[in-house]
């Protein structure tokens, strides 16, 4: 570990905090509706679809206008991807796309998720990644940041029985934070050497006289969705490792700092709008501490890294020459540092992008990544996602606090009453059914094992985190898995759906429940949410919760490995 | 009675999608082929009007007289795949993997075991990597030196001078560019013919 691997780490925690108030100040204007310099359009789009934009949505209409468009999306992307090879932008010729890899990749990007078993460069034409799956980058985390939109409704309002309209918050969303952010990302990126371009693969001959092919296309501009929306699919196979998409050291702290931006700023924007600013820094603190904990323990992990390794050779130990610790799977430009900040992240916020392959990772370093979507994508998450599953487990948090002391939990001025309660216990068990279960099936069925890189705790691992990543809607893998059959392609892309919108119709519930009721005055049994005593119940509940479910998996997989690892045990 | 709102769910597939699948990567593809045209075509390398490769892609390089990149991954330097190993920390043909290639450095490059650089026996996560750490490249400097016959200190100076360090003094890690290194040993050698 180096000094100017921790500086690294303190400019991302300094850069996210200066950047939390301003983002959050600029989704107040979005969502509350002050922001009307593009009225015009917006006007335009309302007209086309015919929909009252005034129209304020109870719950259940909500959930079914969200649905309703994912279904059609969805459906668009299949169909799109199953006629590719009669699609114009196509200059390699690629044909239609399998039955189950299309099902699996429309649903994998209507998600929000974009995990991705095909190979970008080989596999998608131009006219997909550009109609399809850049516009579902922005569809996707436009509809996760609508939810979260309408859950701080339910949360503020009082007596109401609408908590919004999900296609106006869809459409501004995308208007003014989604499109503006990523044009200027995209174009610093190509600054740097992110490509942008729709002609052919160029053939170049090397210097020792081979052919090389290079691999070309639109990269930078579905790049900054990429990252600003947290989809984390990749144009390429090797996503933000690919010098192409990621190019310099300095994109690559931009990119995480994108991942982080529009999740660290909803934080901002739900305190200000519930009126206690105070519960929002709350909220970004513990998500903050959980983060940086991961991040340090992974650095920490990778640096040393493989004692296998070091046993035939390798210097681990790292100098101002010699990048050092695990470097399997890692690019030269960014070393560890940069490779482990991206990791954490990139599990931590729901978005999947990889700049280094997770699979490769020591098996603590791999856990980090694990675990982090297995707290539920609550460190700073998913655009919107992030947001609304803190909430669900302050909700947890609130009630069992509520318990202790014997009085009905109170969170700022609603009461949490039964069904609330019901609505958030069923969102914490839907999430590891979805990943359990299919793990469990998978590491006993031919089907699943078929599909292993490697043997040992290592196989369960990369079974284990395929269905963490897709009930989490992350996208990132341990790559070896081959991904691409039927079996996987079959249930990675229903529980993709599952971990999705099984999850959001109770938080659109939660948000219609919490919006009927007034306002209950805070009382001396009102337990403060502000407070550093509910910053560490609420982390409490956070591990406890995540523990109890995934650690018996876990000490199949990662910590088992560590364990044979450091005895020279090999696979 | 009331129906789902397929219309307004159509029509708004289909407007967003000509706005952020159409209208914004089109924007975006017009000015940086305005403003950075070289970037944006891949930073291509030219030597003579031929392209000999991108300043961003790695090569492979087996030849004595050239500094090598890291090992290739499945795909080879080939520009059209990419990807890493994808092999875990307990996987035994991985630790072999490694082993043969600390012993070649050894063997080539008059390495000591258990002080080769890492990066020289492990496969990037692009496979594409187009740099080295400055240790791996001081190791080949011998092995060059004696294929080329040019001084090890003149090869030193010239690996510093293809030496990129950390970007605005922070971000990343000091590394060689493998590709631009040959590219200027090539075009020394030329002078020197002359």
């Amino acid at each position: 570990m180096t000094t100017n691997g921790w500086v690294q780490f303190g400019l991302l925690g300094m850069t996210v905090a200066l950047l939390t108030r301003p983002t959050g100040a600029w989704l107040v204007g979005v969502y509350s509706g002050s922001f009307g310099a593009l009225g015009f359009a917006e006007r335009a789009i309302y007209r086309v679809m015919r929909i009252d934009p005034n129209q304020d949505q109870p719950w259940t209409r909500y959930a079914e206008a969200m649905l309703t468009f994912s279904v059609v999306s969805m459906l668009m992307t299949y169909l799109v991807l199953r006629l590719q090879g009669m699609l114009p932008l196509n200059p390699q010729h690629l044909g239609a796309v399998a039955p189950s890899q299309a099902f699996e990749t429309a649903a994998s990007f209507t998600t929000n998720t974009n995990w991705q078993s095909y190979a970008g460069e080989s596999t998608m034409s131009y006219f997909s990644q550009l109609t399809q799956f850049t516009f579902h980058n922005v569809a996707s985390a436009a509809t996760g940041m609508a939810v979260a939109a309408a859950l701080v409704r339910g949360v503020s309002r009082k007596g109401s029985a609408g908590i919004g309209n999900f296609w106006v918050d869809l459409v501004r969303g995308t208007l003014y934070v989604l499109l503006p952010l990523s044009l200027v990302l995209a174009l610093v990126f190509v600054q740097q050497g992110t490509i942008q371009t729709l002609q052919t693969p160029v053939v170049a001959t090397t210097l020792e006289g081979v052919t090389q092919t290079l691999a070309m296309g639109p990269v930078a501009s579905q790049e900054a969705i990429k990252l600003v929306g947290t989809n984390g699919g990749g144009f390429f196979n090797a996503n933000s490792a690919h010098p192409f998409e990621n190019p310099t050291p300095l994109t690559n702290f931009l990119q995480i700092v994108a991942i982080l931006l529009i999740p660290a700023g909803f934080t901002r924007m739900y305190g200000r709008l519930v009126s206690s600013p105070r519960h929002g820094w709350v909220l970004w603190s513990v998500m903050g501490l959980l983060l940086t904990a991961g991040g340090a323990a992974s650095y920490y992990a990778e640096a040393h890294g493989n004692p296998v390794h070091a046993a035939r050779g390798v210097d681990v130990v790292g100098t101002a020459t010699n990048p050092g610790g695990n470097m399997e799977g890692k690019e030269v430009r960014f070393g560890i540092p940069s490779s482990t900040l991206y990791a954490t992240v990139t599990t931590a916020a729901s978005s999947g992008a990889v700049n280094s392959m997770h699979d490769s990772f020591t098996p603590l370093g791999g856990l980090v990544t694990m675990l982090n979507i297995q707290l539920g994508e609550v460190i700073f998450g998913g655009v919107g996602a992030g947001l609304y599953s803190m909430v669900m487990m302050v909700i947890l948090t609130v009630f069992i606090a509520g318990l202790m002391v014997g009085r009905t939990p109170e969170y700022l001025g609603k009461k949490i009453r039964a069904r609330e309660v019901q609505v958030a216990s069923l969102y914490a068990l839907i999430f590891p059914a979805a990943i359990l279960v299919p793990t469990a099936a998978s590491a006993v069925l031919p089907q699943g094992l078929a599909g292993l890189a490697n043997a040992g705790p290592h196989g369960l691992s990369e079974i284990l985190y395929a269905f963490t990543s897709t009930a989490g809607n992350n996208g990132s893998a341990f790559a070896g898995l081959s991904g691409g059959s039927t079996w996987y392609n079959t249930l990675f892309g229903l529980v993709m759906l599952t971990g999705r919108f099984a999850m959001m119709v109770p938080v659109l519930a939660l948000a219609g429940f919490l919006g009927e009721q007034g306002r209950v005055p805070d009382s001396s049994g009102t337990f403060p949410v502000t407070t550093v005593l509910f910053g560490v119940l609420l982390i409490s509940v956070i591990a406890i919760l995540g523990a109890l479910t995934f650690f018996p998996a876990l000490a199949l997989g990662p910590v088992a490995e560590h364990y044979l690892v450091n005895a020279g045990r090999l696979f | 009675m009331r129906t789902v709102p397929l219309r307004p769910a159509i029509t708004l597939t289909t407007v967003l999608c000509l706005l952020t699948g159409v209208a914004y990567p089109g924007l975006v593809t017009v000015v940086a082929q305005l403003l950075f045209p070289f970037q944006a075509n891949g930073s291509l390398l030219s030597v003579n009007g031929e392209v000999r490769g991108s300043a961003l892609i790695g090569q492979r390089f087996t030849e004595d007289w050239y500094f090598h990149s890291r090992p290739a991954s499945a795909g080879g330097y080939d520009g059209m795949t990419s990807g890493g190993s994808n092999k875990g920390p307990s996987d035994r043909a991985l630790a072999d993997t490694v082993a043969s290639a600390v012993a070649a450095v050894v063997r080539v490059e008059g390495g000591t075991a258990g002080a080769v650089p890492s990066d020289m026996v492990t496969r990037s996560a692009s496979g594409l990597d187009p740099h080295i750490s400055p240790a791996n490249a001081a190791l080949q400097v011998a092995r060059v030196s004696r294929a080329r016959g040019i001084s090890r200190d003149d090869l030193r100076q010239l690996v510093a001078r293809h030496t990129e360090l950390r970007q605005l003094g922070v971000f990343g890690e000091p590394r060689v560019h493998v590709l631009r290194l040959n590219l200027a040993l090539d075009s020394a050698a030329a002078r020197r013919v002359r």
